[in-house]
């Protein structure tokens, strides 16, 4: 158990009456990356939300030391509050200075964009919003749903450049994605 | 924790007065109140026997107008899953939706009980122990709004349930509530304020259970 950022033992989950994984274990060093792969229905959201202690798994453990960061698609930003007012009210609950609140918006491309209402961002730039709420949580660890969906290929070197800097940060990264992205060193799960 | 509060009550107030606006229940009490006494007649003293009722009843169903969208839009949105990684309750999160839901009807509501209780020939006692009814009863009120809605949240047709639950659990509030307005009746002001209190504590648990992942 001593220094390992995430401890899964003996999974198990099904869901509407189909088998999607049993016993799955896995572990994750510090650092460490995972990439979950598989087709459409094959678990990858359900093993992740599993991992977030979102979902209950029908059978076995998890185990993280430290904080998590989720990102999917569901981004939990006000669509009808400006994009300032929607990640202010995370930038409030996580306690993040207002200087790195600029700096984490510049960071993801989104400088300038304060006063636009959610509702009329592209769904790209709604991503990179999620990015900059994720970012200023500060958590050790991140779990990514399908993080590529909706974003061109800067913001794909963008997210890749991020999980490669929490990384080096001692950050544990999961990324469940039918995508190829590049991970260095990463542990593969195909569902 | 507090900080934590603010930042909730604040975006709640913000997400309602967005939403179809604060005004709505208000002029949907007010409406009633106006259109009452077309419909039973302008006779001055059945209206001032039954205004202080009217209120009431024109209250309860003002306050269960946003109910649909109290609880149901954030769990779509993920709010709540965010909620749960970073370790806060769902009972927390509700406790300042009851604060902010009550904050988004009930004042404007009193206020607007005073032109009300004119329109229907209430005299100065009657409306005081509105008033004060209101007072003591409309946080029951919002509570159980929050409550009905994070039961409902995520269930098909859950805003036609969500009425046939609360309708019911609201009774007290209203007997009491409304029976202070009789002769000898003002300890049903005490009774309604009990009834209130026992669904301000209640909410955060048991809609908390509800809502969680």
């Amino acid at each position: 158990m001593q220094g390992l950022a995430l401890a899964a033992t003996d999974l198990a989950c099904q869901r509407g009456g189909r088998h999607l994984f049993a016993t799955l274990s896995l572990t994750l060093a510090p650092g460490g990356a995972l990439w979950v792969t598989g087709a459409n229905g094959a678990g990858k959201t359900s093993l992740l939300r599993i991992l977030a202690r979102l979902l209950r798994a029908d059978a076995g453990r998890v185990r993280w030391e430290g904080n998590i960061g989720l990102l999917d698609d569901r981004l939990a930003l006000d669509r009808g509050a400006t994009l300032g007012a929607a990640l202010g009210f995370w930038a409030r609950v996580d306690g993040v200075a207002l200087a790195d609140r600029a700096a984490y918006a510049a960071r993801v491309g989104l400088s300038g964009l304060e006063d636009v209402p959610v509702d009329y961002l592209s769904t790209g730039q709604r991503r990179r919003a999620g990015l900059a709420r994720l970012l200023g949580q500060g958590a050790d660890h991140w779990l990514l749903d399908e993080p590529l969906n909706g974003l061109d290929a800067a913001g794909v070197g963008l997210i890749e450049a991020l999980i490669a800097e929490r990384r080096a940060g001692g950050g544990a990264v999961i990324v469940a994605s039918h995508q190829p992205i590049t991970l260095l060193g990463a542990q593969v799960i195909a569902l | 924790m507090i900080r934590l509060g603010w930042a909730l009550l604040r975006r709640d107030l913000a997400v309602m007065w967005a939403g179809t606006g604060a005004w709505l229940p208000v002029l949907f009490f007010l409406a009633v109140a106006v259109v009452f006494p077309f419909a039973v007649g302008p006779d001055p003293r059945l209206l001032a026997r039954m205004g202080g009722g009217i209120v009431w009843v024109a209250a309860l169903l003002a306050s269960i107008m946003p109910i649909e969208r109290l609880v149901a839009p954030d769990i779509e949105a993920g709010f709540f899953d965010q909620w749960a990684v970073r370790g806060v309750s769902p009972a927390f999160v509700l406790l300042a939706r009851v604060k902010a839901h009550w904050l988004s009807f009930a004042p404007p509501l009193m206020l607007s009980a005073v032109v009300a209780g004119g329109m229907l020939g209430l005299d100065a006692r009657a409306l005081g122990l509105v008033e004060l009814g209101l007072l003591a009863g409309t946080p029951g009120l919002a509570a159980l709004g929050v409550l009905v809605a994070a039961v409902t949240a995520g269930l098909r047709g859950g805003a036609a349930l969500a009425g046939l639950l609360l309708l019911p659990l609201a009774v007290p509030i209203l007997v009491f509530g409304a029976g202070a307005l009789v002769a000898g009746g003002e300890s049903g002001l005490a009774l309604c304020a009990a009834a209130s209190l026992v669904l301000v504590a209640m909410t955060p648990m048991m809609g908390g259970a509800a809502v969680k992942p």
